[in-house]
């Protein structure tokens, strides 16, 4: 790869960057993506996501096609999960582990035809899982290529998306009201439906709403036509910022901060995504089977009262006495804008990991009180 | 609002308003921008004797937490309660109503001027 066309040491901007900058976006540096933080006010975004809607763009995250009449298999082998037992339109969310039962990368696969498979992955670890995907999948009949320059990535979340999204005349998607979670269907935008949609009822904000691929010249339209149409119930374009805080409520692990090569899908608490009872072989299989040592640390999520939060990186102590070792550390936390309160996700050991727990947070030279609770902080009202 | 040209200013992104021997001090809107929405802030009690340069206090958002420097030497006279108790005032008015500190002195450090500062946060 040539230094000009590596995406690792030049600044990436989104097809939808013109549009950030038209809404006074600020803009951060994610995995060498100049994406917005917020257009004004996190929080505002945030509780307009858990009310009505919000518009992402996500068009920073790696698109990789897995094609061929052996993909299902050739994935079953490179995935953690049983790629194979999903439908077509069918979606799932997995992990890419390493041969030592680390994660390289937690992933969303679609089913897009018998033989068709989209991998998304997070954009700080597209290359690393083009690149294994590639490697893993070489002996089986199928093709692997990162499509991802090729596509924009748009997200509607809230109470609000499917009667937003419904309501944008210049898209068309089958059956949307009827999609159930984790699943897919084609769909057309444009005044005639020229251009094809891939459409998700998927999403990392713990609300109901839709996933849209699309190709990168018709995103800004798209983008438009859809603020348009939900300017009125409330819809605001909503950044990077409360992206995270959403997802932290929802109990959702971010790769980097809670997920890691370092760390076993159990101790992350998803076990349930590895598939230890799919026939063959899988990337990881032997050392997830073998399982994390003794003293592996878990992830738990802790509250405390107040309104100063533990932060990623701060350390957590069983006791008050200053003169003990920290049993934890805290990977995410912020002061809940939906609850109220700080919450924050942490690995500690497991003989204070039982839910109600009393620990502390060193916040910068102040141990502060927090409980041990399950996962998610929020749950959204069933509908 | 203050006149944003007549303040001074710290490296920190402070602004500083000198009356007499009295000394306002808040974050700037530069600050304010950077940090995002402000829901804590911390502030040291009145009658503390402050020392230029040291951490004072706390601005946290849900993002980040902001460092509080004290820009004089001196005893804290009066810690806005308003902007502790609704937090946003700092993003919403940050040279008025989210001042944060009033601090009598008896000199004063060099600081920098609104052209000063402008050109800082131009860099």
């Amino acid at each position: 790869m040539s230094e000009e066309n590596d995406p690792s040491t030049e600044e990436r901007l989104s097809p939808l960057h013109s549009v950030h900058v038209k809404a006074g976006a600020s803009f951060t540096d994610f995995a060498g993506w100049q994406m917005p933080v917020s257009y004004g006010s996190d929080l505002a975004e945030h509780h307009a996501v858990r009310t009505a809607a919000g518009l992402f763009d996500l068009s920073h995250m790696g698109e990789i096609f897995v094609v061929g009449p052996e993909a299902a298999q050739a994935l079953d082998y490179a995935l953690a999960g049983k790629i194979s037992a999903t439908a077509v339109g069918q979606a799932k969310y997995s992990l890419l582990l390493s041969r030592s039962g680390g994660i390289v990368d937690d992933l969303v696969t679609y089913r897009t035809g018998e033989d068709r498979f989209v991998v998304v992955a997070n954009a700080s670890n597209r290359e690393a899982v083009a690149a294994e995907l590639l490697e893993r999948t070489s002996p089986f009949e199928c093709d692997v290529f990162d499509a991802s320059d090729d596509i924009a990535l748009i997200a509607i979340q809230g109470p609000k998306a499917l009667e937003i999204l419904s309501q944008v005349d210049t898209v068309q998607i089958d059956g949307l009201a009827d999609m159930k979670y984790y699943w897919s269907a084609p769909g057309n935008f444009g005044e005639r439906g020229e251009h094809e949609l891939l459409v998700a009822r998927t999403g990392y904000t713990g609300e109901d709403g839709f996933e849209i691929y699309v190709a990168p010249d018709a995103a800004i339209a798209l983008w438009d036509a859809i603020i348009e149409t939900g300017a009125g119930s409330g819809l605001v374009p909503a950044g990077l910022a409360s992206r995270d805080t959403l997802r932290l409520e929802a109990g959702m692990p971010l790769y980097g901060h809670e997920l890691g090569l370092d760390t076993f899908p159990v101790q992350a608490g998803l076990g349930r995504v590895v598939n230890l009872k799919k026939e063959g072989d899988f990337v990881g299989r032997e050392a997830v089977e073998v399982g994390p040592p003794a003293d592996a640390r878990v992830l738990v999520g802790l509250t405390t009262e107040g309104r100063r939060a533990g932060r990623a990186d701060y350390s957590v102590f069983a006791s008050q006495s200053t003169d003990d070792d920290p049993i934890g550390t805290i990977t995410s936390g912020a002061l809940s804008p939906t609850l109220g309160y700080p919450v924050a996700m942490a690995y500690v050991e497991t003989s204070v990991s039982a839910v109600g727990t009393t620990l502390y947070i060193d916040v910068r030279g102040t141990r502060v009180p927090a409980t041990v609770v399950s996962l998610p902080f929020y749950k959204r009202e069933s509908r | 609002m203050a006149d944003k040209t007549e303040l001074q200013y710290t490296a920190e992104h402070e602004w500083v308003l000198v009356e007499g021997t009295t000394a306002t001090v808040g974050i700037t809107e530069y600050a304010a921008d950077k940090l995002g929405d402000v829901v804590f802030v911390d502030l040291p009690a009145v009658g503390s004797t402050v020392a230029s340069g040291a951490i004072v206090g706390e601005i946290e958002s849900t993002k980040s937490v902001g460092e509080l420097f004290a820009p004089v030497n001196g005893t804290v006279l009066e810690a806005n309660q308003a902007v502790v108790n609704t937090p946003e005032l700092v993003n919403s008015d940050p040279f008025g109503e989210g001042w944060l500190i009033k601090v009598t002195f008896e000199s004063l450090p060099a600081l920098l001027t609104f052209d000063e500062y402008s050109a800082l946060v131009a860099e």
